[in-house]
């Protein structure tokens, strides 16, 4: 085949005679390289590359044979190309031109300095996000403050929006998920229960133990799953697409607009969303009652009203805006920091997740314990 | 076979809802040839180089890019037709998450067997045809001006040395000298490789020194088709608009 790539050098007077001929092209510059390979490098010898039976060419096919001739040239080889058609030395002449002189090689790693940079980078990172957070949270309550003194400032339509999106969205897989977790504590306490014959201490297990801790708990982890990834998400590709900026230049504040709505927004759905969690849970575990234990709804709902103190529920519905609170605040921060890169916008989504659901845990062991020793 | 034929549309209509922005649109682009889409803005150029590269379907009408239609295209079929094209978007569309190096060498590590030392070679040749300094290799494209996220993103294109370029305003967002050394860069590659270019302009010099023909769309129709000599004929106020 007269098109199939070839190198072949042959003695003459003056040195050494390269002749090139075939398609110089993306395809088969690799085999090419391996015949460049092959060729022997003498020093200061004059080479001459006959350029004219290329055929196809590239500038894949060009930069191989810049790359040799810089080669030999280093070695004080004297290169000489004849025969290019026209087009070729065109394109040869801007290949030249832009031929990279010196790459800019990364130095080389050696493992455990990168390692202990790795180390280093990690807990300045850490550091440095402690204190934008601690920056965050200091601004926010600024806002917060001056929002509440001047409330004709609060968004109100955007707030209602996001109480809409975060909260009324949100209400059937809260009502499913609080239903099962009702019909799961009964399920189990009844088994045991009835062993002792104390069925209807059931009442109490479910109700204090749904409304206190069980429903705010799974509420705000479900919420936090939902809404801190997205106003992660929403909040990050407006700064990837420059609306924040556009924002802060046009004189409205990020804040007002963007923070603001959210946090009002979870700090008021969230206890509504609690409230009809503990509904539900209480009815499903009345449920399991009636089929299991033969506790009745109307005895069972009798037995709450005697036992059940008013306080429970009260704490439940307390900590549901302080949930909302820290999901609000770490979504919204973690949005903030997604830089230039569409990468970072998953990345941050998920620790926001991560995040919001780890404080949210957190946050009620210190409350259940605190409460405990308090006498609550 | 039509070899000397690059591009054909034939009737394209196109719709956006109840809102139709072409109306049969026809036109044929030449191998080799440097061809300008010209019209208002909103007269819907990059739209119809969308439909050029399969990003967006028409709702009438053939486009036969190299022979095929690309509305009837087998998935295999369209995947080669890609590599043979190299496109630049209007606002660059780096990958973010990626050196503008690992930008230009990523269709080449895709699609090519090349060696890596090669394919680093020709991503620095090629961003340094588009302008670009050495040291910006290593950054990322947040790091880099609007001028120069377009030339990197013009260096992508020109990766794998295309058959065909698509360019949505090259020259807009940089200097006019730059602009001038982009044209010659063009005429340069299509002279040589002998490619075939479609680029929506709205830069004048580009127009007068660059394209070889080009068609002005407006109110859905092709108002023109021809060259700058053509143009300077018309007696079309519409038209001459073009021109001052
Ligand atoms: N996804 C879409 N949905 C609805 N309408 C669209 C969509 N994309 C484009 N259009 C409409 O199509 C028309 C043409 O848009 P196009 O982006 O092609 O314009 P253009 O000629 O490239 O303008 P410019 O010079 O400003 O870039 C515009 O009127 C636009 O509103
Ligand atoms: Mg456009």
């Amino acid at each position: 085949m007269k098109n199939k790539p070839s190198l072949h050098v042959t003695q003459t007077n003056d040195g050494l005679s390269v002749t090139l001929q075939g398609n110089w092209v993306k395809e088969t510059v690799k085999a090419l390289d391996l015949a460049f390979n092959a060729l022997t490098c003498n020093p200061k010898t004059v080479y001459t590359f006959d350029l004219s039976g290329i055929r196809e060419f590239d500038t894949h096919g060009i930069m191989l044979i810049l790359h040799y001739t810089k080669k030999l040239e280093i070695q004080n080889c004297i290169v000489l190309k004849v025969g290019a058609s026209e087009s070729l030395e065109k394109l040869f002449t801007v290949c030249e031109q832009h031929y990279p002189e010196k790459k800019e090689k990364p130095p080389k790693e050696i493992f455990i300095l990168s390692f202990l940079e790795n180390v280093g980078k990690d807990i300045f990172e850490g550091y440095r996000t402690l204190s934008y957070f601690f920056a965050f949270t200091g601004e926010l309550t600024q806002h917060v403050i001056t929002s509440l003194l001047n409330p004709l400032t609060i968004r109100f339509k955007a707030t209602l929006y996001h109480i809409e999106q975060s909260g009324a969205r949100a209400l059937p897989i809260i009502l499913l998920t609080s239903f099962l977790i009702g019909i799961v504590i009964a399920y189990q306490g009844a088994t045991q229960l009835e062993k002792f014959g104390a069925n209807i201490f059931i009442v109490e297990m479910v109700t204090i133990s749904a409304v206190r801790e069980l429903a705010p708990l799974l509420t705000a982890i479900v919420v936090a799953g939902r809404s801190a990834s997205a106003y992660t998400a929403q909040i990050g590709v407006m700064k990837i697409t420059d609306e924040v900026d556009a924002m802060s230049s046009m004189g409205f504040s990020p804040w007002n607009f963007l923070v603001l709505p959210r946090l009002f927004a979870l700090m008021i759905s969230l206890p509504l969303l609690v409230f009809f969690g503990d509904i539900v849970s209480v009815f499903g575990g009345m449920v399991i009652a009636t089929t299991q234990l033969d506790v009745s709804f109307v005895e069972f709902i009798d037995r709450i009203k005697e036992t059940v103190a008013l306080k429970h529920l009260i704490i439940g519905l307390v900590k549901a805006p302080i949930f909302g609170c820290v999901i609000a605040t770490i979504g919204c921060f973690r949005g903030f920091q997604i830089d230039s890169s569409t990468e970072s916008v998953g990345k941050y989504t998920t620790i926001s997740v991560v995040n919001a659901i780890f404080w949210v845990i957190a946050i009620d062991a210190i409350i259940s314990v605190l409460l405990t020793e308090m006498g609550l | 076979m039509k070899n000397y034929i690059a591009i054909e549309a034939k009737n394209i209509v196109t719709q956006f809802g109840q809102s139709v922005i072409h109306d049969e649109v026809s036109f044929k682009i030449q191998r080799g040839e440097i061809f300008g889409l010209l019209g208002g803005s909103g007269s819907g150029k990059t739209t119809l180089l969308r439909e050029m590269i399969m990003l967006q379907k028409t709702s009438g009408g053939q486009m036969l890019v190299l022979g095929t239609d690309v509305m009837k295209i087998s998935s295999k079929m369209a995947q080669k037709l890609r590599q043979k094209w190299g496109v630049l978007f209007q606002f660059g569309a780096l990958f973010t998450s990626l050196t503008i190096l690992e930008n230009v060498m990523i269709g080449m590590r895709e699609y090519t067997n090349l060696p890596d030392w090669i394919i680093e070679e020709s991503a620095l040749m090629k961003l340094s045809m588009v302008g670009l300094p050495p040291k910006v290799a290593n950054m990322y494209p947040s790091e880099l001006s609007g001028g120069m996220k377009k030339r990197a993103a013009l260096a992508r294109a020109l990766a794998l040395d295309p058959k065909l370029l698509f360019l949505d305003e090259p020259t807009s967002g940089l200097d006019p000298q730059s602009a001038r050394t982009f044209d010659e860069l063009i005429v340069t590659l299509r002279d040589t490789l002998g490619i075939t270019v479609v680029m929506v302009t709205h830069d004048k010099d580009t127009m007068a020194n660059v394209l070889d023909r080009f068609i002005i769309l407006g109110n859905k129709k092709v108002l023109f088709e021809g060259n700058m000599e053509l143009l300077k004929q018309t007696r079309d106020d519409e038209l001459k608009k073009f021109l001052s």
